[in-house]
């Protein structure tokens, strides 16, 4: 069944002007797998990210996406609206800050409703069922289901935005540090939460922290880059527990121990 | 008359809000925008449906001119006495008779007819406007159809009030296609917007923008299978009237607490009491 990746990137370039934002980057995402890309602030994680996400356009490379029906897109090439329908449907994208990810002044259950309705669901009965659903999958209570987000704690908009993305099953999920800004006691259900659910729905996900414990917990590979480059791939446990390249021994190295 | 043009405005303002009617007509609910002029009269008041009727209306017209239905209230009569002194036409209270109608707020009671054009004050031209900020991103959405934000608006309505509880302004999709702002009317008015035999024009001066349904176009509302849409009735008759079929006005009569509900439309109340010829 799983012959192909899901994701191809192949010569991911991009330059704002002089500078560089990432160089050469390729790397497969397979069906069922969790990618994560780390690195030091600067070294072009989110780059990468939004070139594949949308948002901003690579310089140079490809990357081939196999949709529903087995067609494959070259992504970076999309036209716009080709982009958006994809954007609807197959992909979704966890932001840092939830409330770039969520609409602030519309209710939890609409929230989630949004996308479903953004792809023709017309059944106010089944939308509502589906947010209610949705909500317990995320640990919010169900009675908060007509309250605003702007009412909801950091951690909880976080977990309702998770709701949001999920609620049209997508394909591929993107993360851009899903946990920062969290405190750490909350980070941990986060992390615990986004872990169960990646096992139960079998999501494929390019996460994209500075963290290496989130990374840790989620990825099954990782790869490290560094001044917009790919230094060192590998599955997690390898690469941090034995990392090869000087730079990922000095990334290791330095995080702090309690 | 003679110290102003025909009209009001000049001839080439005309020929370029002509132009952006005919590119409206031509793509039924597509808000196109155009070069909006000071009027002499403020923004709120109908600055775009007097530049729509100003560039349409011809020396034989007979044009008719309403705020929440009323033929006598203070912008009527402003917007009627105006066309009147720089045009020259003929000004009336009767539905039938006009060829014009501008509107605030209404569609008439009696039908249009093939023929007629009502003219449409617009305040806020764009459907998107209250749950997307964002002009480009408004108009991508409108270029993609990516409609699924209306559905939201009316989501939160069932949430909150159990059912949709918006009133007026309500959204519709023209043709199949775009999703239209029809002016502050009810949505009772709703219905008559769909399949209309009269052209119906759209205009928004402080937004400059100018859109249309054009004659025998479907128009529908939006709602939910399980929620469809429905227009308000009232419990009793119009006092004056009697009529059942019409949107009512709750008029408060004294200052002990009594009311009445009588006809918004009062051409249609006056003839419907006058005895028939």
């Amino acid at each position: 069944m799983i012959d192909r990746p899901l994701l191809s990137v192949r010569g991911l370039t991009k330059r704002y002007g002089d500078r560089l934002g990432c160089l050469d980057v390729g790397f497969d995402l397979w069906p069922g797998e969790v990618l994560g890309i780390v690195g030091e602030s600067g070294s072009g994680k989110t780059t990468v990210l939004r070139c594949l996400a949308g948002g901003i356009e690579a310089t140079a490379g490809w990357a081939e996406f196999v949709e529903r029906d087995g067609t494959v897109v070259d992504v970076l090439r999309l036209p716009e609206a080709a982009r958006r329908r994809l954007a609807r449907t197959d992909w979704a994208m966890v932001q840092q800050n939830p409330r770039d990810g969520l609409r602030m002044n519309v209710t939890a259950g609409a929230n989630i409703g949004e996308p479903l309705m953004a792809v023709g669901a017309r059944h106010y009965g089944h939308i509502r069922a589906a947010a209610l659903q949705w909500l317990t999958q995320v640990e919010i209570p169900c009675d908060r289901i007509d309250d605003l987000p702007t009412a909801f704690s950091g951690g909880m908009q976080q977990r309702l935005q998770i709701a949001r993305c999920l609620v049209t099953r997508p394909r591929l999920v993107f993360m851009d540090e899903p946990t920062g800004g969290l405190d750490v006691s909350v980070q941990a259900r986060l992390l615990d939460l986004l872990r169960g659910l990646a096992n139960e729905l079998r999501l494929s996900a390019l996460v994209v922290t500075h963290d290496l414990a989130v990374a840790r917990l989620l990825a099954h590979r990782l790869l490290v880059m560094r001044g917009g480059e790919i230094v060192e791939a590998g599955l997690t446990d390898r690469v941090l527990d034995d990392p090869q390249h000087p730079y990922t021994q000095l990334l290791v190295s330095s995080v702090l121990q309690p | 008359m003679s110290a102003y043009n025909f009209g009001y405005l000049d001839e080439h303002t005309k020929r370029m809000v002509r132009r952006a009617i005919l590119k409206a007509v031509a793509i039924p609910g597509y808000q196109v925008p155009f070069g909006s002029r000071e009027m002499p009269l403020s923004y709120g008041w109908g600055t775009g449906g007097v530049q729509v009727t100003a560039s349409i209306i011809g020396p034989d017209d007979v044009l008719k001119v309403i705020d929440q239905g009323a033929d006598d209230t203070t912008n009527a009569v402003s917007i009627r006495r105006f066309f009147a002194r720089t045009t020259g036409v003929r000004t009336t209270t009767r539905t039938r008779e006009a060829t014009i109608i501008q509107t605030r707020h209404r569609i008439p009671e009696t039908p249009l007819r093939a023929g007629q054009i009502a003219v449409f004050q617009v305040p806020i031209p764009e459907p998107l406007r209250w749950l997307e900020p964002r002009e480009a991103e408004t108009r991508a959405m409108h270029a993609l159809e990516e409609y699924g934000i209306m559905h939201v608006r009316l989501y939160e309505d069932i949430a909150l009030h159990g059912r949709v509880a918006t009133a007026y302004d309500y959204p519709v999709r023209a043709n199949g296609r775009y999703i239209m702002r029809p002016s502050p009317i009810p949505k009772f008015d709703n219905p008559k917007l769909d399949r209309n035999p009269a052209l119906l024009l759209f205009g928004a001066g402080r937004e400059k923008r100018i859109y249309a349904v054009p004659p025998w176009t479907k128009v529908e509302s939006l709602d939910f299978e399980d929620h469809p849409f429905a227009v308000e009735r009232w419990d009793q008759p119009c006092a004056l009237c009697g009529s059942r079929e019409s949107f009512l006005d709750e008029v408060i009569v004294d200052d002990k607490g009594g009311r009445m509900f009588i006809c918004s439309d009062t051409d249609y109340c006056r003839e419907r009491r006058e005895p028939a010829p």
